[in-house]
Formats: C-alpha cells, sequence, structure tokens
C-alpha cells in the first residue's frame, strides 16, 4: 500500500464513497501544512502524522483522553444506545415495526380468520338452539304428561287425593242397607261432580260395585260393615243438597232404618288408593281414527 | 479505549431508560444502526492502519446513518421501501465484512 500518497486521515470505509473525497481533500493540505510530528504530539496519537506505523490492536486498548477520543466515544454511545432501543424494540413489539403491504396481508389474514370463526360461531349457536328448542319441548312434554298422569291418577284412583268436599256418616239401625241402596248413594255423589269417593276405606272407581254377601255388605270383595264413611271430594254446596234431595239417596237410606250425617268440610282426604287393571279387552283407538273427543 | 467505554455507556443508557422509538423513525433505525456500525468498523480499521481522524470518523459515521435513512425513506415513497431496506443492508454488509476482514488480518496477522 503506498501509504505516502494516500491521505491519512482518511479511514479506509470511506475511501470508496464519493461524497467523502472533497472532505479528504481538504484534510491533506492542513495535515500537509502542520507536519507529522507536530500532528502526533498534538494528539498524543502514535503513528497517525508517520506514515507507515500501524497500530497494534493493544495499543487500541490503552485509555488515552483528547477531543478525537471523546468525538469517537460520544458516537459509540450513540451507537450502542440507537443499537439497543432497536433491539428491545424489536423484541417488544415486532408488529409496529412492519411495513404497510405487510400489515395489508396481516390483516387480511385476520380477516380471513375471523370471517371462518364467525361462520362457526353462527352454526354452533344454531345448532345450540336446536338443541335447547328440543330440550325445552321435551320438557314440557314431559310437564304435560306429568299433569295428566296426576289427573288420571286422581280420577282413576290410583293416587291419594285432597280438597274440598263432604263426609257422609251412614250408621245402620236393625236393618242391612242394601246393596243397590248405598250405589244409589254413590250415583248420588258421582251426579253432583265428585272427582274422588271413598268408603270406609275403599276407593270408589268407575268398576267399582256393591254386593250384599249375607247381611253384610261387599263392596269391590271388601266387606264393610256399620258405620259407613262415606268421603267425597267435590263442591260441597253441591253434594250436600243433592244428597239431601227429598225422595233422594239419603231419604232412601233413612227409609231403610238407618241414621245419615253429612258434613261439608273445606278439606278433606281421600286416602285410600286402586291399582287400575289394564283392560283385557279394549285396546286404544290409533290416533289418525279417532273421532272427535268426547 | 474510551470508544469501548462510550459504546458500554450508550447500551447501559438504552437498557435503563427503555425508550420507545417513534412510529415514524421505526422504518429508519436499524437501517440507521447498520450503517453507524458500517462506519464504526471503518474507523477501527483506520485506526489499525494508522490513517485514523476523528473528523472524517464523525462526518463518515453521521453521513453513513443520513444517508442510509435517506435512502430508505425515499424508497418507502417510491414503494420500494422493503427492497431498498434489503440493499442498503446487503452494501452495509458487504463493507463491514471487508473491514472485518481487514481488522482480522490485522489482529492475526492471516
Amino acid at each position: 500500500m503506498p501509504d505516502e500518497h494516500v491521505p491519512d486521515d482518511v479511514p479506509s470505509p470511506d475511501r470508496d464513497v464519493p461524497s467523502d473525497s472533497p472532505h479528504a481533500s481538504d484534510v491533506h493540505p492542513r495535515h500537509a501544512a502542520e507536519g507529522g510530528d507536530e500532528q502526533a504530539s498534538d494528539d498524543d496519537v502514535p503513528g497517525r502524522g508517520t506514515p507507515g506505523r500501524r497500530h497494534t490492536f493493544a495499543s487500541l486498548l490503552r485509555p488515552r483522553l483528547n477531543t478525537s477520543q471523546l468525538i469517537v466515544a460520544v458516537l459509540c454511545a450513540a451507537l450502542g444506545f440507537a443499537f439497543i432501543v432497536q433491539v428491545r424494540q424489536n423484541q417488544s413489539d415486532s408488529l409496529s415495526s412492519l411495513r404497510q403491504s405487510d400489515l395489508v396481508r396481516l390483516l387480511d389474514d385476520v380477516t380471513q380468520r375471523s370471517q371462518a370463526l364467525e361462520r362457526e360461531y353462527s352454526s354452533l349457536r344454531v345448532t345450540r338452539d336446536e338443541l335447547q328448542a328440543g330440550s325445552g319441548s321435551q320438557q314440557a312434554a314431559i310437564k304435560l304428561a306429568k299433569d295428566r298422569a296426576a289427573t288420571q291418577g286422581i280420577l282413576s284412583g290410583r293416587l291419594p287425593a285432597q280438597g274440598p268436599g263432604v263426609t257422609l256418616t251412614i250408621e245402620e239401625g236393625t236393618q242391612t242397607v242394601g246393596a243397590a241402596t248405598m250405589f244409589n248413594v254413590l250415583e248420588e255423589l258421582r251426579n253432583a261432580g265428585a272427582e274422588a269417593v271413598q268408603i270406609n276405606g275403599v276407593r270408589l272407581v268407575a268398576s267399582s260395585w256393591f254386593a250384599l254377601a249375607g247381611n253384610s255388605l261387599v263392596v269391590d270383595d271388601v266387606p264393610v260393615t256399620s258405620p259407613y264413611t262415606w268421603v267425597a271430594i267435590g263442591d260441597p254446596d253441591t253434594l250436600a243438597p243433592a244428597l239431601g234431595i227429598p225422595g233422594g239417596a239419603l231419604a232412601a237410606v233413612r227409609s231403610q232404618g238407618a241414621t245419615a250425617e253429612v258434613k261439608s268440610a273445606t278439606k278433606v282426604e281421600v286416602t285410600a288408593t286402586r291399582e287400575p287393571e289394564d283392560p283385557k279387552y279394549a285396546t286404544p283407538v290409533p290416533v289418525s281414527t279417532a273421532g272427535t273427543k268426547r | 479505549m474510551i470508544a469501548f467505554v462510550g459504546l458500554v455507556i450508550g447500551v447501559v443508557v438504552g437498557l435503563i431508560l427503555q425508550p420507545t422509538v417513534p412510529v415514524q423513525l421505526q422504518p429508519y433505525l436499524p437501517i440507521a444502526v447498520v450503517a453507524a456500525l458500517d462506519a464504526l468498523f471503518g474507523g477501527l480499521r483506520a485506526k489499525l492502519d494508522g490513517m485514523f481522524d476523528d473528523r472524517v470518523f464523525l462526518v463518515s459515521f453521521l453521513s453513513n446513518v443520513v444517508v442510509a435513512a435517506l435512502i430508505v425513506f425515499l424508497g418507502d415513497q417510491l414503494g420500494v421501501g422493503a427492497q431498498l431496506s434489503t440493499a442498503v443492508v446487503v452494501v452495509l454488509g458487504i463493507r463491514i465484512f471487508s473491514n472485518a476482514a481487514a481488522i482480522r488480518r490485522h489482529i492475526f496477522k492471516a
């Protein structure tokens, strides 16, 4: 390398930068005028003004304090600062340093993804609504079935019942009250709208019957004896007058030498139950061919 | 030596202050850092060559940074910012490598 002809002050990176060439020519005359030894003693940089002498790497590590070193230190500090700032920036927020085109592409991706998720969400919501409606209608059907089961359980005698009604006590005299007379009482109660009836702990249902076996009364194969205690649930104000009609059920009972007493109550209990038997011969008519209700 | 101290001080200050880069400067800072690194390596090589001048170093450092940022800025305005950033980084990288090679020859004589 021809050191004598190369400007000493131009660092190597600047040699191929055209913008530095005027600067180099600016430095060169000053340097030539001042002379190498003066410059060296002034700046305490060994070998700077004397071409041919090279720095060793170890000499760089020797601390020196002058203007040029301070400038370099300040620039290095700026570089380190900017470097670390950029590194941190890059780590902390990669999105904000992206270019517009990248951001647009990213936004497209995100939008497509969110649209797909939106579609999935709506389809899942439709499924959920269907399932909820299904279970809702199922629950309504179960509730209706339970209500019907309760109603028909009371009417068929399967369930105990309570409510307003009357208590009728019949005490025989010397003569046994006939089965037909007792059945008449039952029919009178039914006519008056009794919903649940029992006599001496026997629930009276649609198939109930009265008979006389010798001198004692038999209801549905169960012998009952005087005093007979009827309990009927229905409107007391209808049941009591219906029983007491002149020439009616109780009149017939009394004509057979028995005493009858009717008590209305706001709450009576029919505790006897009867498990209904499955019909042997009758089967329900299919719904499609069934006639009008009632 | 003081240069190394300055570098360390800059890093420490950056770590302590943890500043956020303004949005307008964000595309230019990495390029400016690479340009400054190039100037730093060039200065180190010149020092080892025995032809270091603080004025030249100062001017080349600042002009490198400014020119690099300016090129990226122009690229952004023309819509080729990404490509020009890559070009600048490639050119500066080549220079850093050649400077590093020269420094290596000085230190290891190989």
